[in-house]
């Protein structure tokens, strides 16, 4: 802002006396110092009273407050769930590419690579004649693929911290987005129970086991975070029940609240440290020991 | 009680300080503090009056525990960290005009129905942090500064946002002490905090919440 809006109240900077211009001033406009508005508004004829200046501020401010909050939410859990489906997509994509250019390179170029890394390679390439100028075309598609997955990872780590703050920082931003996406949505999330959470993107092995099958799952897509993973086998079903606990908490709080709660998040530690405790005490731990909240 | 150390005595008696507006009376068989206005998310009633929950008010739980709020009724007042619009409803209900402050989008939908019925109700989708982004809406020489941020940095906040503090006026914050470090002894992060507070604003009085809320320290202050 320049200096010479030091000096401007919210209604001096409106382009027009619309109710829709005032409200944008009241989110984009600055000042250092506040000063007696109401006053002067009236001493600079914006109104006749101060009454009249508190309804027209009233006006202004709900209208901008209503706008800017519909704006940050509408970036906020859709977009997240479209975002991690297509860059999962991105990189199925990219693999099963992957493999036919392998296929097909191994027959042009001796020295070809496999997978994705093998295609960054060749697309690198000077091709010599009509077929490996298709060979390398084909590699260059998994390379921009390959790109856009990237791409599409960085998008969701800079949106999902704010979609959903408590999630994103306990599972990390693609783990919540990909709950957020399994679940169709941050309100839906936060509306199942951590039991449901828990085992979020196993739907076979659940489905198998309810059909008589086989044991429950302990985990879904929460296996991908370093508290199931990297907790030793015999006690994941507790660390991974634990985990799920808490982030049913986390997304409750993102979508009813919305603010940080860090205490979660220490809960959360402790309750691993217990967990991972039972490994170092010689404990024959298990999945039974029921204790966990 | 001066500004030396926490108070962490036996109950006192609430005294005759309740603002204008704000009044004890009997709803549902119990005393409840109450004020005058729509009510927000299906709080008691006792006619036009309705109850003001102290376990979900901070600025609540200082009345009841009848702290020297400094609090008449009619103020111009801003409120930093309005959340859904709970407490910050009861403030509009006896104080004047009325800015609430926050930050997250949700809660704001909620906050936008408290205002609603309220005139003197004014929200504002800002970052308490960033006062400069909203000075040019809110109004100098507030008479009251009601705070209830969840962020690390309170002192901080108030700290920044004195500029719209009459020199006569009164912070009422509530300091929670998880916000500012999840591990401390919540008396140790208290001390910090009014350590740092005190470079601003002259403490009057301190008092701990913990009847209604845990981890929290009720501060009434006035800027130096």
């Amino acid at each position: 802002m320049t200096e010479s809006d030091g000096g401007r109240g919210w209604f001096e900077r409106a382009g027009s006396a619309d109710p829709a211009d005032a409200a944008e001033t009241v989110t984009a406009g600055t000042a250092e110092e506040p000063r007696d508005w109401p006053a002067l508004a009236v001493e600079r004829g914006y109104v006749d009273a101060e009454s009249e200046y508190y309804d027209r501020l009233r006006e202004a401010t709900t209208a901008a407050a209503r706008a800017a909050a519909a704006e940050r939410e509408r970036a906020d859990d859709r977009q997240l769930l479209h975002a991690v489906r297509a860059m999962d997509d991105a990189e199925r994509v990219a693999n099963e590419l992957a493999e036919r250019v392998a296929e097909w390179a191994g027959t042009l170029f001796p020295d070809a690579g496999t997978g994705v890394e093998g295609c960054l390679d060749l697309a690198e390439r000077d091709p010599d004649g009509p077929v490996e100028e298709r060979v390398v075309s084909l590699a260059s598609r998994v390379a921009d693929l390959d790109r856009e997955a990237d791409e599409l990872r960085a998008f969701i780590e800079s949106r999902a911290p704010v979609a959903a703050p408590n999630l994103a920082s306990m599972a990390g931003p693609v783990l919540a987005a990909r709950l957020i996406s399994l679940a169709g949505g941050l309100e839906t999330l936060a509306k199942k129970p951590s039991g449901t959470l828990q085992v979020l993107g196993a739907e076979d092995a659940l489905f198998a086991h309810l059909r008589g099958h086989g044991s429950s799952p302990k985990h879904g897509v929460i296996y991908t975070h370093e508290y199931v993973r990297g907790t030793r086998p015999e006690d994941r079903g507790s660390a991974s029940r634990a985990l799920a606990g808490k982030l049913t908490i986390a997304a409750r709080i993102d979508h009813y609240a919305g603010d940080r709660r860090p205490e979660l998040e220490a809960e959360l530690n402790e309750r691993i440290r217990t967990i991972r405790a039972r490994a170092e005490d010689g404990d024959a731990g298990g999945d039974g020991g029921g204790s966990d909240e | 009680m001066s500004d030396d150390g926490i108070a962490g005595d036996a109950d006192r008696e609430p005294d005759g300080s309740l603002p204008a507006g704000v009044s004890r009376r009997r709803v549902d068989g119990d005393d409840r503090l109450c004020t005058r206005g729509e009510p927000v998310y299906g709080e008691p009633t006792d006619g036009e009056w309705r109850a003001w929950d102290a376990g979900r008010s901070k600025l609540g739980g200082m009345l009841e525990l009848g702290m020297e709020t400094g609090l008449v009724g009619g103020e111009t007042a801003l409120y930093l960290g309005a959340a859904n619009g709970t407490t910050v409803g009861h403030v509009a209900d006896f104080a004047g005009p009325t800015y609430a402050v926050e930050f997250s989008p949700r809660p704001v939908r909620d906050l936008l129905d408290v205002c609603e019925s309220r005139s003197n109700l004014f929200p504002l989708l800002k970052d308490a942090r960033r006062p400069e982004t909203y000075a040019h809406v809110v109004e100098a020489d507030c008479d009251v500064l009601v705070q209830d941020v969840a962020t690390r940095g309170q002192a901080d906040v108030a700290a920044r946002n004195r500029r719209f503090l009459a020199d006569d006026g009164r912070l009422l914050l509530a300091v929670k002490a998880r916000s500012e470090d999840v591990a401390a002894a919540p008396e140790a992060v208290f001390e910090t905090v009014l350590a740092e507070l005190r470079e601003t604003y002259e403490v009057l009085e301190t008092r701990r919440l913990d009847r209604f809320h845990d981890d929290h320290l009720g501060v009434v202050a006035t800027p130096r």
